[in-house]
């Protein structure tokens, strides 16, 4: 072998394994980030803070129930919100649309599903906010489900293609109506495609602080319904870990962990159900 | 994420002959079917309007500051809401900055990554490193914004910072008092955010390229790294540039982070070690305590900047992901 050879080969065994560097450090930054999360915030985790409102500034305890609480408000809002929009558009462009609406909506879905989550705040503050002259829950589940329409729109869309052609032709020869068809063979056959999808979009938004600052606010005790501001676990995360209590910022890790320990959970579930799914399949 | 694959046309099967259409226009009507595709329309139809009225509401509502500072609003350095003199360009500056300093980063990294979980990794590792980076994603963004102001602030305030000043204090990027937060934290928060997005695209794009195009390289003796770098990612580079636009989308745009380590200064510096402010991070600080229409006003117009950067920069990602999906499929078929 050449001198030329040896050195290609070399530059080709040095390149490569840096590429795999690069996939290892990527990688490991995620447990890196649990382990950071689990080591700060583990010893705050007792049941009195799952079940406690936040402490008075100065004395210690406490927890974040009302945050957990006003989360889970506002997250079936968005739901409420996102599901119907995202599901039944992506029925449309799976079914129904002709080539002009359906590059239209898809265009107006890719452009939603680009807007930084506090621009989306702002929209919400101006359309909901505004009117009602005050933060309340509904501004924040509004916001939120805004920025579940484009996520779940593209997934269900995906899944109800996916549904296999002659399933469709099989309820069509029986004598089914389009829309027969669609509610009682496609819906179907693609369910457990649409409720991953409707998780994980849940899962996203579980995350987003920036879009409730101005719109749900927060709160330091329970909101009576859903017209009041409303805590919730991102803010609250916010809120204490820029505060300069240190008995805060130890609640701030403890949140942290259980926010991210909920959106790891929904994603390995998720990504279990169609791994199922798929071998099913194949 | 999944950008690339949900490219396909579409594909509605038209049954109906023009003939026989009236006929089956009324037949479909007493099925429901009309009925059924009128409902689905208004639901996806209510996205078009959700659309427009975001554009709408972010015109009308900046209306006030945009009459009073015109064009000058971008070139403005200061912020004064007690005299109501803003201007935008430290916060422009502040972004543009972090998030030159996070691709700095991340696009190398990113880079590696999807090589190797394209090019070398076995597909079954390949899926679960896949999926781990895909978690990452996931992992909300005041998280890394708390581990951020935590973790890395003091790191870099005690080690990086007075190391990066005795080894490259000569440039003017690494000069000044290392306060931890900055610039350079906030980049780097970001840079971390984004990986996920440069890695799961261009792996995608990446493994788009046809085989016959490594299988002619390798046979005419190239190595495998030569292989990949002057084959593969030339082939991909749109689709990969792509990736890259589109992440830098997502760093121009993030909030919680930024706020949480860039220091919070509506500076412009020179220096890395600066503490800065960012568009999104002032927008989330001040909004809640404008007071006044015309300080409300021109957050809302920084607000309708971002949009249109990130609406631009969206764009032009996606044509250029489009373009690299149509070429690999046509030399494919072919």
């Amino acid at each position: 072998m050449s001198l030329r050879t040896i050195w290609r080969k070399l530059l080709s065994g040095v390149m490569l394994s840096l590429t795999g560097a690069c996939a290892l450090v990527t990688v490991s930054a995620l447990f890196v980030i649990l382990g950071f999360l689990a080591w700060n915030g583990a010893s705050s985790l007792h049941l009195t803070f799952f079940t406690k409102l936040p402490a008075p500034v100065g004395e210690t305890g406490g927890g974040i129930a009302n945050a957990i609480v006003g989360s889970g408000k506002m997250l079936l809002l968005a739901a409420a919100v996102g599901v119907p929009i995202g599901l039944l558009g992506a029925v449309y462009l799976a079914e129904f649309a002709s080539t002009l609406p359906a590059f239209m909506i898809r265009y107006a879905t890719d452009l939603l599903n680009g807007v930084p989550s506090i621009v989306i705040g702002i929209f919400a503050y101006t359309v909901v906010v505004l009117p009602m002259h005050h933060f309340s829950a509904y501004a924040g589940g509004f916001a939120l489900g805004v920025m579940m329409i484009p996520v779940i729109l593209r997934s269900c869309e995906e899944f109800l293609r996916s549904v296999p052609r002659p399933l469709r032709e099989g309820a069509m020869a029986l004598g089914a109506s389009k829309w027969k068809t669609i509610a009682t063979v496609v819906i179907p056959a693609a369910l457990s495609g649409i409720l991953t999808a409707i998780l994980l979009a849940l899962a996203r938004v579980a995350g987003e602080t920036a879009p409730l600052l101005f719109t749900a606010f927060g709160n330091q005790f329970w909101a009576k319904g859903l017209g009041e501001p409303t805590a919730s676990l991102p803010v609250v995360i916010y809120n204490y870990a820029l505060s300069p209590y240190d008995d805060w910022h130890q609640q701030a890790w403890a949140a942290g962990l259980v926010l991210l320990g909920l959106v790891v959970v929904v994603n390995l579930l998720t990504r279990l159900l169609l791994l199922r799914q798929t071998a099913q399949r194949g | 994420m999944g950008t690339a694959s949900t490219l396909a046309g579409p594909a509605g099967a038209k049954p109906a002959g023009p003939v026989s259409r009236s006929k089956a226009l009324l037949r479909r009507l007493r099925s429901g079917d009309e009925i059924a595709h009128l409902i689905t329309l208004i639901f996806a139809a209510s996205i078009l309007l959700v659309t427009a009225l975001l554009v709408y509401q972010l015109w009308i509502h900046s209306q006030v500051s945009r009459a009073q500072f015109g064009w000058g609003f971008f070139g403005t350095s200061t912020w004064d809401p007690v005299f109501g003199n803003f201007g935008a360009w430290p916060f422009i500056y502040g972004t543009l900055v972090t998030t030159a300093v996070a691709l700095f980063v991340a696009v190398p990294l990113g880079l590696g990554a999807a090589i190797f979980l394209s090019e070398l990794a076995p597909p079954k590792l390949s899926s679960n490193l896949s999926f781990v980076i895909d978690l990452l994603a996931a992992v909300p963004s005041v998280i890394y914004g708390v581990l951020g102001i935590f973790t890395l602030v003091p790191l870099m305030r005690t080690t990086i910072q007075p190391f990066l000043k005795k080894t490259l204090g000569f440039l003017p990027l690494f000069q000044g008092p290392a306060y931890g937060i900055g610039f350079l934290t906030a980049g780097l928060v970001l840079a971390i955010m984004i990986v996920p997005f440069i890695i799961s695209v261009s792996r995608e794009v990446l493994l788009a390229v046809p085989r016959d195009q490594r299988e002619a390289s390798l046979g005419l003796g190239a190595t495998r790294w030569e292989t990949t770098w002057k084959v593969v990612v030339t082939y991909a580079r749109t689709g990969i540039l792509g990736s890259i636009f589109l992440s830098m989308a997502r760093a121009l745009g993030e909030t919680m982070a930024v706020t949480l380590v860039i220091g919070n200064a509506p500076k412009v510096a020179a220096s890395l070690f600066s503490p800065g402010y960012s568009i999104a991070a002032v927008i989330a600080n001040e909004f809640t305590e404008a007071t006044g229409s015309l300080y409300l006003s021109s957050l809302i117009e920084l607000g309708l900047v971002l949009f249109l950067l990130t609406f631009v920069l969206n764009g032009l990602a996606r044509l250029l992901i489009i373009l690299t999906a149509r070429r690999g499929a046509g030399v494919g078929n072919a």
